[in-house]
C-alpha cells in the first residue's frame, strides 16, 4: 500500500489505501468524512455524489487511484457556513425526510446551477435522473432547485459551485 | 413512516392510566424536570399496582432551556419535531429554547417500538398533559414569588406574565422553585384556537444538520478501536453453513478476522407470547464474517471466501411455483374469517356476477441507509449504535442470545436513514453483537445493497380472488374475497392460520357493513421466503384489491366508481376494516375526504385521449384519506402519474408541512412497489440485488402531489402508512378509465396496454 494523495474540501491528505478503494471509503472511514452515503455501491442511486474538479461524481465507484491529485468537494466542504444557496432552498422548502440521500442530492444541484442558473423541469429531472430517494422527496427537491436558482442568480455561480474550492 | 402488527402492544395507544401518570423533581442542575408515563407502561403499571417509574421526560433548566427525551425513532416522519411541539405548545414554550434528546434503550421508558403510525397518536394525550401541568407549575411558582392572583398570571413563549405589574419571569429563573411544588391534577389543556405551534409549518429539527452532512445515522458510527465487517449469508432462505475456508479472505489486506456466525433463534419482535414448537420461521441468518481494519478490506475479503452451504428449507421454491399454488388455493374454501348473510347462495342465484384475480408479489423494504450496526460486547455488557425502529425488541434477542441481562445492555439509537418497517427487526443487532464478541473488539457490521435485498423480510405476496353479485337494480347483493398469502405473524411467532387481530387482512373489510351478504376468506402459502412489516402493512396488498373490485363492480353495473364508493358509505356504517383499527368508521369523515378529493381532482371532467382519473378510499391507523391520480398511458404502454390529489382527515394536525410531506413520500413509496417492485425467487433465492434490477420511482416518475387538509381537533390519527396503500388501485383505475384495460397484477405488467 502506497501513500495516495488528494485534496479534499480544499485540505490535502496522504492515505494509506489499496489503489482499488473506492473514494467513498476513503472518505468515510479514513477521513471520518460521513455526510457522503454509501446507498448501492454501483452508481445506481447517487447518495455517494461529491463534486471531483466541480463535476458531480459518484464515490462508490471512484478508485482511489483516480482521484489522486485532483480536488474533490464533500457535503461537508459545499459552503463553509452552510448557506450555499441549495442548502438555503433546502431548508426553506423542507426538502429532506430521512435526509439519507440528501447530500448527494444537494452536491448534483448545486453542480447543475454552476452550470445552468436557470434550469427547466426539465433539467432537473436530467440532472438528477440518477439519484433515488426513497422517501419520495423529489416534487420539494424541483421546488428548492428553483428557489437556489432564483436566489443565486444575482451572486452569479461562484457561490452555487461551492465556496471551498 | 411506520409499520406495526396490528396485534401488538402497540396499539393499545390513548388507554393510559389515568390516575398520578406525572411526577415532577428537582434536576441535578436545579431545573424542573417532568417524567411521564407514555403508554402502555402507564396502563401496565396500574393495573400491576407498581410504582410510578416515567417512560419519558422533560427537563426545563435554570437557564431556560427545555429538553424533551424522545423515546421514538426518527427515520424521515418527523418524530423529534412532532412530539416536541406537542409539548412546547401546551408548555407555552420558546421554541428558539426547544430541543429534544434522543433516548438510549432503557426499560424505563417502556415501549420504544416505533411503528404503526403511532408515535404521535399515542404520546399526544401524555405529553400535552406534562406540558400544561409544567406550565401551570411554573405559573404558581411565578404567583407566589409575586403574591398575585393566579387568575391573574399568563404565559407566552417561556415566560410568566403579570400584566397588570407589567412583571416577567422567565421559565429557568422559575424552574428550581417549581420543582418543589406538588404536581396538580387535571391542569387543563389548551382550547385549539389558542394554538400558536400546533398546526404551523415548524421546520424539521434536524433539516440544519442533514443539509450540511452533519447528521449522524447508524452507518457514520465509529467508535475508538472499531473494526469494521462484513457477513457472508446463506443464498437461500433456510441455508446453513455447512463448511468455509477463511485462508483467501485471511490473505486479503486489512483482515484481522473470519468468524462463523451462528444461525441462532431470534425472540418475537414485540414480546408477544410463541408456543414452543409453534414451527416459526424466524432465526437470525447466520454465515461467516470477514472482520477488517476498514469497509473496503472487508468487502475485498469477503469476495476471497470459500463457502460451502446447506441449501436450506426453501432451495426448490420459484416465484412460479408459489404463484401456481395461491391461484389453486384461491379457487376452493379457504379460513371463514368473516360472513354476513348467505353469501354463497346469494351470490348463486345474483342475476349479474363479477369476478377477478388480483396479484401481488414479495416486496423489499430498502431504505436508503442499508441495515447495519456497530456493537461492543466486553466484560459481560453490550453496547450498540444502531438505526432500529424496535429497540426493546432488539434488546430482548440480546439478552437471550448473549446470555446477559437487560441491563447489561445499552442500545444508542440513531436516526435511521429510512426504516419503512425493515428495522423493526433486530437480527441485524444481534449479529453484530455476535461478531464483536468473536472478535474481541467494536465491530461495525455493514450490509451491501446486495446483502439488504437478498437478506430482508419481505411484504407477503398475496392472490386475491373477488366475487359479487349484482341485482336487478344493479345493487350488490353479495362480495366475496379469499386472499392467499403466506402469514406475517407465522414466521415471527409460528402457526399459520392468523385471525381479524393479525397481520394479514386489514384493508380488506370494505365494504362488509355496507352488503347484505360478505364473506372474507384466507388460505396459506407455506414458504421459507422471510416476510415481515413493510410501511402499511396489510392494507397494501388487500387495498388493492378490493379497491381495484369496486371499480370492476362499477364497469359491471353502469355505476360511477365515484358514485359507488358514495353508496357503499351511505349505506350503512361500515364496522372496522377487518384486522385494523378498533374504532368503527365515521361515515362522515370518510365520505368528506372522497367528495374532497373528487372535488380537487375535477371528476367528471374530461380528459383528453390517452389519459384516464381514477380514485381509492381508506380507513386506517386512525386516519381518513382519498385519493385520485390522473394517468397517461402512451402507446407503447409505459404509463406516467401526472398528478395525484390527496384528501386526509387525520385528526388533530401537528405539523400540516409534515403531513404534507408523508402524502408526498407515502405515494412514492406506494407507487415505487406499483410500478416496479418484485422480489422474485428461484432455488429458493432472491434474485434482484440492487437498484438496476430493483427500480425505484425516480425524479423524472413522481407525479405533481396536492394535499388538501380537512381541518380537525379529534384524535390525532396516523400519517405514515395511510398514504402508501390507495396510490396502486387509483392508478389501476385510471388506467382504466383511459384505456378499458384493468391491470389486476403489481407492479403493473404494463405491456399489455400496447397498442399493436
Amino acid at each position: 500500500m502506497d501513500a495516495i494523495s488528494i485534496k479534499v474540501n480544499g485540505k490535502a491528505h496522504s492515505v494509506e489505501v489499496t489503489p482499488d478503494t473506492p473514494l467513498l471509503w476513503v472518505l468515510r472511514d479514513t477521513l471520518g468524512l460521513t455526510g457522503t452515503k454509501f446507498g448501492c455501491g454501483m452508481a445506481l442511486c447517487g447518495a455517494c455524489t461529491v463534486h471531483i474538479d466541480g463535476e458531480p461524481t459518484r464515490s462508490c465507484i471512484t478508485r482511489i487511484a483516480a482521484a489522486a491529485g485532483r480536488s474533490i468537494t464533500t457535503i461537508e466542504g459545499l459552503s463553509p457556513d452552510g448557506r450555499n444557496p441549495v442548502q438555503l432552498a433546502w431548508l426553506a422548502e423542507q426538502v429532506p425526510q430521512c435526509g439519507y440521500c440528501q447530500a448527494g442530492m444537494i452536491m448534483t444541484s448545486a453542480a447543475l446551477l454552476a452550470k445552468n442558473s436557470a434550469p427547466s423541469d426539465a433539467d432537473i429531472d436530467d440532472a438528477l435522473a440518477g439519484h433515488i430517494c426513497r422517501c419520495g422527496t423529489y416534487q420539494r427537491i424541483r421546488e428548492a432547485i428553483h428557489q437556489a436558482a432564483t436566489k443565486s442568480k444575482p451572486q452569479s455561480k461562484k457561490v452555487a459551485s461551492g465556496g471551498a474550492q | 413512516m411506520s409499520i406495526a402488527p396490528r396485534n401488538s402492544k402497540l396499539h393499545n395507544f390513548n388507554q393510559f392510566a389515568r390516575r398520578d401518570f406525572l411526577k415532577a423533581g428537582v434536576t441535578a442542575g436545579a431545573g424542573l424536570v417532568i417524567g411521564l408515563y407514555l403508554p402502555p407502561l402507564a396502563r401496565e403499571a396500574e393495573a400491576a399496582g407498581k410504582d410510578f417509574a416515567p417512560n419519558a421526560f422533560v427537563e426545563i433548566t435554570p437557564t431556560g432551556d427545555v429538553h424533551l427525551w424522545c423515546a421514538r425513532s426518527e427515520m424521515g416522519q418527523g418524530v423529534r419535531t412532532s412530539m416536541l411541539m406537542i409539548l412546547a405548545e401546551e408548555l407555552d414554550a420558546d421554541w428558539t429554547r426547544v430541543k429534544v434528546v434522543q433516548a438510549d434503550f432503557d426499560a424505563k421508558y417502556g415501549d420504544m417500538t416505533t411503528g404503526g403510525s403511532e408515535s404521535v397518536r399515542g404520546s399526544w394525550t401524555p405529553l400535552r398533559k406534562a406540558g400544561a401541568t409544567a406550565r401551570d407549575m411554573l405559573v404558581t411558582a411565578a404567583q407566589q414569588s409575586w403574591s398575585v392572583p393566579k387568575s391573574e398570571c399568563t404565559t407566552r413563549a417561556g415566560t410568566v406574565i403579570h400584566a397588570k405589574t407589567k412583571r416577567e419571569l422567565a421559565y429557568g429563573e422559575l424552574a428550581t422553585k417549581a420543582a418543589m411544588l406538588p404536581v396538580p391534577q387535571d391542569v387543563p389543556l389548551k382550547d385549539p384556537k389558542d394554538y400558536r405551534i400546533l398546526e404551523t409549518k415548524k421546520a424539521r429539527v434536524d433539516g440544519p444538520f442533514i443539509v450540511i452532512g452533519e447528521a449522524h445515522y447508524g452507518i457514520d458510527t465509529k467508535v475508538p478501536g472499531m473494526l469494521y465487517a462484513v457477513v457472508a449469508r446463506p443464498p437461500a432462505f433456510g441455508g446453513r453453513v455447512k463448511t468455509f475456508d477463511p485462508a483467501h479472505a485471511q490473505a486479503v489486506a486489512g483482515v484481522r478476522k473470519v468468524v462463523e456466525v451462528p444461525a441462532v433463534e431470534m425472540p418475537p419482535l414485540f414480546g408477544e407470547e410463541r408456543k414452543e414448537n409453534s414451527g416459526h420461521q424466524h432465526y437470525l441468518w447466520g454465515g461467516v464474517a470477514v472482520v477488517a481494519d476498514s469497509t473496503w478490506q472487508a468487502i475485498s475479503g469477503r469476495k476471497a471466501l470459500t463457502v460451502e452451504w446447506e441449501p436450506g428449507a426453501g432451495a426448490d421454491e420459484t416465484t412460479e411455483k408459489q404463484r401456481a399454488s395461491c391461484a389453486e388455493m384461491v379457487k376452493g374454501s379457504g379460513k371463514e374469517l368473516r360472513k354476513i348473510g348467505d353469501p354463497v347462495a346469494a351470490l348463486a342465484s345474483s342475476p349479474k356476477k363479477v369476478e377477478a384475480e388480483y396479484e401481488l408479489p414479495f416486496v423489499a423494504h430498502t431504505p436508503m441507509e442499508p441495515p447495519n450496526c456497530t456493537a461492543h460486547v466486553h466484560d459481560g455488557k453490550c453496547e450498540i449504535w444502531a438505526p432500529t425502529q424496535n429497540a426493546p425488541g432488539m434488546a430482548t434477542a440480546l439478552a437471550s442470545t448473549l446470555n446477559i441481562p437487560l441491563p447489561a445492555i445499552t442500545i444508542h439509537v440513531t436516526l435511521l436513514g429510512g426504516g419503512f418497517g425493515r428495522r423493526l427487526n433486530i437480527e441485524y443487532g444481534v449479529e453484530a453483537a455476535l461478531i464483536s464478541r468473536a472478535a474481541g473488539a467494536p465491530v461495525k457490521v455493514f450490509w451491501t445493497r446486495d446483502d439488504d435485498l437478498r437478506h430482508d423480510y419481505y411484504r407477503p405476496m398475496s392472490h386475491h380472488r373477488l366475487r359479487a353479485g349484482l341485482g336487478a337494480q344493479n345493487q350488490i347483493t353479495a362480495w366475496l374475497h379469499h386472499v392467499a398469502a403466506p402469514t406475517t405473524d407465522g414466521f415471527y411467532l409460528g402457526g399459520d392460520i392468523p385471525d381479524m387481530g393479525g397481520t394479514e387482512l386489514g384493508g380488506a373489510g370494505f365494504p362488509n357493513g355496507s352488503v347484505p351478504n360478505y364473506l372474507l376468506e384466507a388460505s396459506f402459502l407455506h414458504t421459507a421466503v422471510p416476510r415481515g412489516y413493510w410501511r402499511s402493512v396489510d392494507v397494501s396488498w388487500n387495498h388493492f384489491a378490493v379497491q381495484s373490485f369496486i371499480d370492476e363492480v362499477a364497469a359491471a353495473a353502469g355505476k360511477d366508481p365515484l358514485e359507488l364508493r358514495r353508496q357503499l358509505i351511505a349505506a350503512k356504517p361500515p364496522a372496522a376494516e377487518a384486522g385494523g383499527d378498533e374504532k368503527p368508521v365515521n361515515v362522515e369523515r370518510l365520505r368528506r375526504v372522497l367528495d374532497l378529493a373528487a372535488e380537487k381532482a375535477g371528476w367528471g371532467k374530461p380528459l383528453p385521449a390517452g389519459r384516464g382519473r381514477g380514485i381509492a378510499n381508506l380507513y386506517s391507523w386512525g386516519t381518513y384519506i382519498a385519493q385520485a391520480a390522473e394517468v397517461t398511458v402512451a402507446k407503447d404502454g409505459n404509463i406516467h402519474v401526472d398528478r395525484v390529489v390527496v384528501a386526509v382527515d387525520c385528526g388533530q394536525v401537528i405539523n400540516p408541512d409534515m403531513v404534507a410531506a408523508q402524502m408526498e413520500g407515502g405515494i412514492a413509496f406506494g407507487l415505487t412497489a406499483a410500478l416496479f417492485s418484485e422480489v422474485t425467487i428461484e432455488n429458493g433465492q432472491t434474485q434482484q440485488s440492487n437498484f438496476d434490477n430493483y427500480p425505484m420511482v425516480r425524479i423524472s416518475d413522481m407525479p405533481r402531489v396536492e394535499v388538501y387538509i380537512v381541518p380537525s381537533h379529534a384524535d390525532p390519527g396516523g400519517i405514515g402508512e395511510p398514504p402508501v396503500p390507495s396510490i396502486a388501485p387509483a392508478v389501476a383505475n385510471a388506467i382504466f378509465a383511459a384505456t378499458g384495460k384493468r391491470l389486476r397484477r403489481l407492479p403493473f405488467q404494463t405491456q399489455e396496454l400496447a397498442q399493436s
